[in-house]
């Protein structure tokens, strides 16, 4: 192993490891907020919003993250969508994650007692109220870990916006072995890489678990 | 007084889920200040009329009015809901699984609908919080959350949790089923107090003792109809009806096992 040139290039490393954390911030972001508003419709008094919902989820669950990558950032312009390639990511990602957020999120709503929904209505609470203040609460802590898993693999996934050339982590590994020839060295150190950013994100998700079960 | 305006007036309550008709036109009339016990075997209908009665599980026919106001109103959706929530809080209802809210205290459990509905200060419920809290025998778990309560604690809690609402009517599914035998009299206790304070309430019960010293009337329902009712002593002690017979041996059968 050539553990000289590592030395030499890992800075380049570094930089496109902050990249991917990036990345992967702004598709949690973006997902949660799809996930929420996919939960809300899924679960909604309406049908045309449940089926909006069903769709979404069935869509860009059934169909292959690279595949919704590409139609948004090489046929986006031939309908007028132009993105750099950052922008394409973080929206490609993050609304299929959010399909896979959306059925977390719901999971964790409906696995809520329905005696507590029961409780609330029948003290005269709305059922926005309800939701609020008495199944989000509790839902809340049941979402924290499934979102984790949600999470883990929206971080693994950024490895496929190196297809559309951002230069995060995947990306750079390829370009330097284009130069050194050295497969992998340069693999290897965007994968210890990837590892210390899932595990610091694990960690960190373990953590607000924890606390939001004391009680 | 007998010829006053029933205070909860339950008419011709129909109910069905699709081909199964779980409530076949009963009605019920209850004073202000009267108890009456709803008994009968398992299925009959009992938690389905009580919970028609603050449109938990609404009707398919028939009307249930509360003084002046008839509570299962065919409105468009938001104005029902508006209605809904305003008429509910007027109906205290105690479950056979207390139903607390786990990500509360006893005080936040008492206090949310309170603050949340009736707009008043943090000083003022938690006052309502600990009257209430009183009158249950646990002002001391005030600062408890429901899963380092027993029972019987729970269920007291939920009764306080609806009293603070200031309810005219409370209604009770077999609030003491879940409750291990030397609980149930703790729970009981409470709605003997009630039953003093002359709270209109309606309760769902297997326990006929309960029901015999407490209760103004009881209704016996099976498949769906009432079969018979009257003053507990009548229904108790020499009922008419051949159902109501049996049903009551079977029960004291099975009570004195
Ligand atoms: N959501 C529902 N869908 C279909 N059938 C239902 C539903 N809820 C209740 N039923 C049926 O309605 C009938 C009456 O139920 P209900 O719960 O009112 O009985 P109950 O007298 O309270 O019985 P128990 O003593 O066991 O509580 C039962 O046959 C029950 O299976
Ligand atoms: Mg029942």
């Amino acid at each position: 192993m050539d553990i000289d040139l590592m030395m030499r290039v890992y800075p380049f490393f570094l930089t496109a490891a902050w990249v991917t954390v990036q990345l992967s911030v702004y598709t949690a972001l973006l997902g949660l907020a799809c996930g929420a508003l996919g939960a809300s419709m899924r679960l909604s008094r309406h049908a045309l919003l449940r089926f909006i919902g069903a769709a979404y989820v069935s869509v860009f669950r059934g169909t292959p993250a690279l595949i919704q990558l590409f139609i948004l950032y090489f046929g986006g312009p031939q309908i007028g969508i132009q993105l750099t390639a950052f922008e394409a990511g973080v929206i490609g990602l993050g609304v299929n994650i959010g399909a896979y957020m959306t059925e977390t999120i719901r999971g964790s709503i409906i696995a809520i007692d329905k005696g507590q929904r029961e409780a609330a209505r029948t003290l005269g609470m709305s059922g926005w109220q309800t939701m609020r203040k008495v199944i989000l609460p509790q839902s809340a802590r049941l979402m924290i870990r499934p979102l984790g898993v949600n999470i883990n693999a929206l971080i693994k996934g950024t490895a496929l916006v190196a297809a559309i050339s951002v230069v995060e982590l995947t990306y750079t590994a390829q370009r330097y072995i284009g130069s050194t020839y050295k497969p992998f060295e340069m693999f290897m150190l965007s994968g210890v890489l990837y590892m210390v950013i899932i595990y610091g994100t694990g960690q960190a998700i373990k953590w607000l678990d924890r606390k939001a079960r004391i009680v | 007084m007998t010829d006053q305006k029933p205070f909860l007036d339950i008419r011709n309550a129909q109910k069905s889920y699709g081909d199964l008709e779980v409530l076949k036109d009963i009605s019920l009339q209850v004073q202000r200040g009267q108890i009456v016990a709803i008994i009968g075997p398992s299925g009959s209908g009992k938690s389905t009329l009580l919970r028609a009665i603050n449109d938990l599980d609404p009707l398919t026919g028939g009307e249930v009015w509360l003084e002046d106001m008839q509570i299962n109103k065919k409105l468009p959706h938001r104005q029902y809901e508006k209605h809904i929530n305003q008429v509910r809080q007027n109906i205290g209802m105690v479950f056979q699984h207390f139903n607390l809210f786990p990500h509360l205290s006893v005080r936040g459990n008492v206090t949310l609908a309170p603050k949340m509905l009736k707009g008043i200060s943090d000083d003022e419920a938690n006052a309502l919080a600990e009257e209430q809290l009183e009158k249950v025998g646990l002002l001391d778990r005030i600062d408890y959350y429901p899963s380092r309560l027993s029972g019987g604690q729970k269920q007291r809690v939920a009764i306080a949790r609806a009293l603070a609402m200031k309810p005219k009517v409370m209604l009770f599914d077999e609030a003491t089923s879940a409750l291990d035998p030397e609980l149930v009299e703790e729970v009981n206790l409470v709605m003997k107090k009630l039953a003093e304070e002359h709270m209109t309430m309606v309760i769902v019960t297997h326990e006929m003792g309960f029901a015999e010293a407490v209760c103004d009337r009881v209704l016996f329902m099976d498949q769906g109809v009432v079969v018979e009712e009257g003053p507990p002593s009548k229904i108790f002690r020499n009922p008419d009806n051949e159902r109501t017979q049996n049903f009551l041996r079977k029960h004291l059968a099975n009570a004195n096992r």
